[in-house]
């Protein structure tokens, strides 16, 4: 069996472990926390497949994969922050009881 | 599929899991913290030494942080989230189970006949380095400008009204 195969597996059900998290809680907080697994998921995928891909010495998998890493970090540091901006004002972090436009 | 692959495998599941089923979000947070360590193990296995040790600066160390930081500074509001009702949580889940029921028939149809890969010669950090400086320039600027810009950004945004000064 080709190693690639477990790698790959393990990285879907990364994705949907926080597929079912963002689509299960109600907190704000853990919707993002689901969405940095689903992203994690996919960086899995791009380095399995710089390792057992046909060109591993372009370094395109590992590149690929760290400027993803530092995208999801920005993702992250403005989405918490915007967090932080309406929890203030909405006095919850419960995404059900976000729903006016006006807070 | 050695065995050191199934433990680590294990327990990234594991924490991942814990962090999107336990019902205390620091729990939540710390929990991640051990599956984002997990698969920074996975990534020292694939032979991405660089990758993994980024993974630990930027999703243990800043991005758990940032999320435990933000559990503490909304600590007043209404955490107590009601849990979701059962409609809801069996959508979510038989709609996770069917993008993974998809997911994994692709692979298992798709990669079990190619061909096993001789592992790269050179992964290290010159290789990187070389590739970052030389081919990959300018997304690397773009990543850096990307990065100052959103996090001025989130300064801004989680800055109160009337505290900016202009």
């Amino acid at each position: 069996m080709n190693p690639l195969t477990g790698y790959l597996l393990l990285a879907a059900l990364l994705f949907s472990i926080g597929l079912a998290g963002v689509l299960t809680r109600r907190s704000a907080i853990l919707m993002l926390v689901g969405m940095e697994l689903m992203l994690n998921a996919a960086n899995l995928n791009l380095i399995a497949f710089w390792r057992y891909g046909p060109n591993p010495a372009a370094m395109t998998g590992v590149l690929f994969a760290l400027f993803s890493i530092g995208v999801a970090a920005a993702e992250a540091a403005v989405g918490l922050g915007l967090l932080v901006a309406v929890a203030r004002r909405v006095r919850t972090t419960d995404v059900d009881q976000m729903d006016a436009m006006r807070g | 599929m050695n065995f050191s692959f199934l433990l680590v495998a294990a327990l990234t599941l594991a924490g991942a899991l814990a962090a999107m089923a336990l019902r205390n979000l620091v729990h939540c947070v710390l929990a991640l913290v051990v599956g984002f360590v997990g698969l920074a193990a996975i990534y020292l296995q694939l032979g991405a030494q660089f990758v993994g040790l980024a993974q630990i600066f930027v999703y243990a160390g800043a991005v758990a942080i940032l999320a435990a930081f933000v559990i503490l500074l909304t600590q007043g509001v209404e955490h107590r989230t009601r849990p979701a009702a059962a409609m809801d949580w069996a959508v979510g889940a038989l709609l996770a189970c069917g993008v993974f029921a998809v997911l994994a028939w692709a692979v298992v149809r798709g990669v079990a006949h190619l061909p096993i890969a001789a592992p790269p010669s050179n992964a290290g950090v010159h290789a990187i380095g070389d590739a970052m400086l030389h081919r990959f320039v300018l997304p690397l600027e773009v990543a850096g400008l990307l990065l100052t810009v959103a996090l001025i950004g989130a300064v801004l945004l989680a800055m109160r009204d009337g505290e900016a000064g202009a």
